[in-house]
């Protein structure tokens, strides 16, 4: 190996402190292995760029976890397998950086899979440099998802069986049908031509990210003679005869020059950016609303009918113009497996005093727009309580006494008189000002209703809605 | 600032980008959603950074080079979710990373459903992952404080080092309530990380990790961390009390569950009996010290939670 004609890379620090023990001026990587190697060639590129202060190298879980005892640059030390995943993180906190990815086999292709194929996918503007040694260094040999068949390690005492582990996992044959890598190679690191072609593939890759060209990956054959019990003059052999059959060296895409270098956004955004990006109001409406003391004092209300309805968004409704008209208000939807079947309900809570639970059970108002509602809640009104129901689809009679209860035909007037049935909802909203003798008024509803229609054609037909909904509750409160 | 009517999952999403949180990575799931959906809507408004992430793993790990970078960051998962992230989440703690995990809770184990519970209490204060570490807590019970402590924890979270946790039941996520939204804190307002990886000159030989091979290092790096622990224990404590002056019963809960309690307190008021409501905000650090003195002084503790039973195992005196 040709190691010993250059000087030691200035990306390297001159000591290795952060190793500790007495030898602080060799690598902890056995004699032989392809560690080392791969590091040399990815520090020397960082000098030859001038990168060392802008990278930040993030090594795995596996022999080269302390890869940061060497790098005189950014460290941090990843989980097993999730490298691609904080160096999504970390690339995306500061794209002028340079972020080296650092992964085994192991790390990459076995835990880590997901993590490498969609940081892949997602075309993340990093570098992943992979150690494939076909086996686990750090904890000892065991097999790898890049183990050869046959191959014994020590969770393969046998030998690794397609039929019970699969094949040979190839990462560069799998990354390459991807759209978004930039470039994909696997080179070897055996003699000083391969280890020339390596040199080259790393330049290769870290250019392009300084270049902001996307994802790069380059794939090495490395050595571990250690585990695999080769004689290290051996383990060059190894690589060529049992390792290149089942991965080829070569480059499998190559599209840097195509790109475009990606261009950064360099806008800035101040306070009141983000205020108004956040849609936050600055200032209290005004509103001249004065509480009327016959109204219903901090009512609990229930509203309930079918989806589709619009209960929910009455509910809100009634919460907001609560909110506006100067008390506390809550609104809780009936949310997932409870929606399901297509009924809908909310819990609205209006009070003069700061709210304990948003949860209505026993209610002051039934606002109800189906059969199954009136059943369901109207046993459940407080004695003294409203219920206010739709008489167009609603067929019971309401058994209480004790209750005032009204049917109002919310959604023939919608229909009829509106020409849109699906403003039910806010005649009922009319019928519940007049019947709860005005908890807010109609000016507060009117003020709202910006709010909580979006569609800005539909607030006229609903301000109708509520008009109407408030003359059919005067009806039928004075008869 | 006027007030909005919001969901207190959507006042998490606002209270962090007014808090400067920089980067939101996310996966869906029953009923934390509304959060990233939030986030993917308003995080590119201010050329912030919004993924859906693979996984809950790889949000974590994303937030994790996020935090490295030196950046407010966030992700906010459901309690499946966050029982993934719990690798990474000790790792932040051992690295000692700033960032901020939401938690809203469901049922379980397993896939359990979605209706609020709070039986994530242990995999949280407790500690879900590995190791010897601690995590911050904040418990809020309303839409306002579901902005107030997500700003709170990005606050907390650079102040110590350390992870915090926002952590609120289904209820409290899916309501809505009026938000008082603060001011957005002025960028220059954000601590130096001189300790970050940020991939600059100044900060490129910092180190990230949680690794310390020799036994000694180790201990003497958790013994750091829990000199910490008791600096936060001494500093951070909240609570809130309701009617506990004269109670002779004081109902102790969290969340959902303290709304629920007051209500109880109440109608129980009106019928003239003496009872009160303590509701721990921090879970941890937990207010043992004046929970302990209320006892002390002869009340009777009555601790409602919505799972079979953690907080008042572990904590209540
Ligand atoms: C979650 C988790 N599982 C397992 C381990 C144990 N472990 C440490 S390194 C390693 C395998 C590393 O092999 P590879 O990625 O091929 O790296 P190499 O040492 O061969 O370079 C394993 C399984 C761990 N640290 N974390
Ligand atoms: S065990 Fe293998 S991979 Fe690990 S340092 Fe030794 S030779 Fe390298
Ligand atoms: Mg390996």
């Amino acid at each position: 190996m040709a190691e010993t004609i250059f000087r030691k890379a200035k990306s390297f620090y001159d000591i290795y402190e952060r190793k500790g023990g007495a030898n602080k001026e060799v690598t902890h990587y056995c004699p032989g292995c392809g560690h080392g190697i791969l590091h040399k060639l990815i520090a020397e590129a960082m000098d030859d760029f001038g990168l060392k202060e802008h990278t930040v190298f993030i090594s795995p879980v596996g022999c080269s976890v302390f890869a940061y005892y060497y790098f005189d640059c950014g460290n941090i030390q990843a989980p097993h397998g999730r490298a691609p995943a904080v160096a999504t993180g970390m690339k995306r906190a500061n794209p002028k950086s340079v972020v080296i990815s650092y992964q085994g086999d192991g790390d990459l292709a076995g835990i880590g899979g997901n993590e490498i194929l969609q940081a892949a996918n997602r075309g993340e503007r990093i570098s992943v440099f992979f150690v494939n040694n076909a086996i686990y260094g750090m904890t000892g040999g065991q097999m790898a998802p890049t183990t050869l068949l046959g191959m014994r390690t020590t969770t393969s005492p046998h030998g690794r069986k397609a039929g019970n582990e699969g094949y040979p996992l190839g990462m560069c044959e799998l990354l390459s049908t991807l759209k978004a890598p930039a470039y994909v190679e696997r080179v070897a690191l055996t003699d000083a031509k391969h280890i020339m072609q390596a040199r080259k593939a790393v330049r290769k890759a870290l250019k392009a990210q300084v270049d902001g060209k996307g994802f790069t990956f380059v794939e090495a054959l490395a050595a571990c003679p250690t585990n695999w019990k080769v004689p290290t003059r051996e383990a060059n052999r190894w690589i060529v005869e049992m390792l290149e059959p089942v991965f080829p060296v070569k480059l499998f895409k190559d599209e840097i020059e195509s790109r475009e270098s990606e261009a950064l956004e360099d806008r800035t955004y101040g306070p009141a950016d983000v205020v108004a990006a956040l849609d936050l109001p600055t200032e209290e409406p005004d509103i001249a609303f004065v509480r009327s003391p016959q109204a219903i004092k901090d009512p609990q209300i229930k509203v309930a009918g079918f989806g589709g309805q619009g209960v929910l968004l009455l509910g809100l409704a009634l919460a907001q113009a609560g909110m506006r008209a100067g008390y506390h208000a809550t609104w809780l939807p009936s949310y997932g497996p409870e929606m399901r079947g297509g009924t809908a309900n909310c819990h609205v809570r209006i009070s003069e005093h700061r709210i304990g639970t948003p949860l209505v059970h026993d209610s002051d108002v039934l606002i109800a727009f189906n059969g199954p509602s009136i059943d369901k809640f109207a046993p459940m009104v407080k004695p003294g309580g409203l219920i206010l129901y739709d008489s167009s689809l609603v067929d019971r009679t309401i058994e209480r006494s004790d209750v005032k209860a009204y049917g109002l035909p919310f959604t023939e007037v919608a229909d009829k008189e509106l020409g849109n049935g699906k403003a039910s909802n806010f005649v009922a909203m009319g019928a519940f000002i007049v019947a709860s003798r005005g908890v807010f008024d109609e000016g507060v509803v009117k003020s709202i209703l910006p709010l909580v229609i979006k569609r800005k054609n539909m607030i006229e037909l609903n301000e109708r809605a509520v008009a109407a909904g408030m003359r059919i509750a005067r009806d039928a409160l004075a008869s | 600032m006027a007030k909005q009517f919001i969901k207190g999952n959507e006042a998490v999403v606002k209270g962090a980008i007014l808090a400067g949180c920089r980067a939101f990575y996310g996966y869906p799931i029953t009923p934390a959603s509304e959060i990233a959906e939030a986030a993917a809507y308003y995080f590119p408004l201010v050329g912030r950074t919004f993924l859906q992430a693979e996984s809950e793993i790889g949000a974590i790990n994303m937030v994790y080079g996020a935090a490295s970078a030196g950046i407010r960051a966030m992700t906010a998962s459901s309690s499946p979710g966050i029982s993934l992230k719990q690798e990474g989440i000790s790792y932040a703690a051992g690295a000692e990373l700033s960032c901020v995990i939401v938690d809203i809770t469901r049922g379980g184990p397993g896939l359990g459903n979605i209706a609020p519970e709070q039986s994530d209490y242990n995999q949280m204060v407790k500690g879900g992952g590995h190791g010897n570490y601690k995590l911050i807590v904040l418990a809020p019970n309303c839409a306002q404080e579901m902005c107030d402590l997500t700003m709170l924890a990005f606050e907390l979270a650079d102040r110590y080092r350390t992870p915090v946790v926002v952590m609120a039941d289904g209820f409290i996520g899916q309501m809505m309530e009026p938000v008082e939204f603060p001011s957005p804190v002025p960028e220059g307002d954000l601590p130096p990380k001189p300790w970050a990886t940020a991939g600059t000159a100044e900060t490129h030989k910092n180190l990230i990790t949680s690794i310390d091979l020799e036994p000694d290092d180790l201990e003497r790096h958790i013994n750091n961390l829990y000199a910490k622990y008791a600096e936060i224990e001494s500093a951070e404590v909240r609570y809130e009390e309701f009617m506990v002056d004269d109670a002779e019963l004081i109902c102790v809960g969290y969340g959902v569950v303290a709304r629920v309690l007051q209500s109880a307190v109440e109608q129980v008021r009106a019928e003239g009996k003496k009872v009160g409501l303590f509701r721990p905000v921090t879970l941890w650090p937990f207010p043992e010290k004046r929970l302990a003195r209320l006892a002390d002084d002869g009340r009777k503790l009555f601790v409602v939670e919505m799972s079979k039973g953690m907080m008042v195992h572990l904590e209540a005196v």
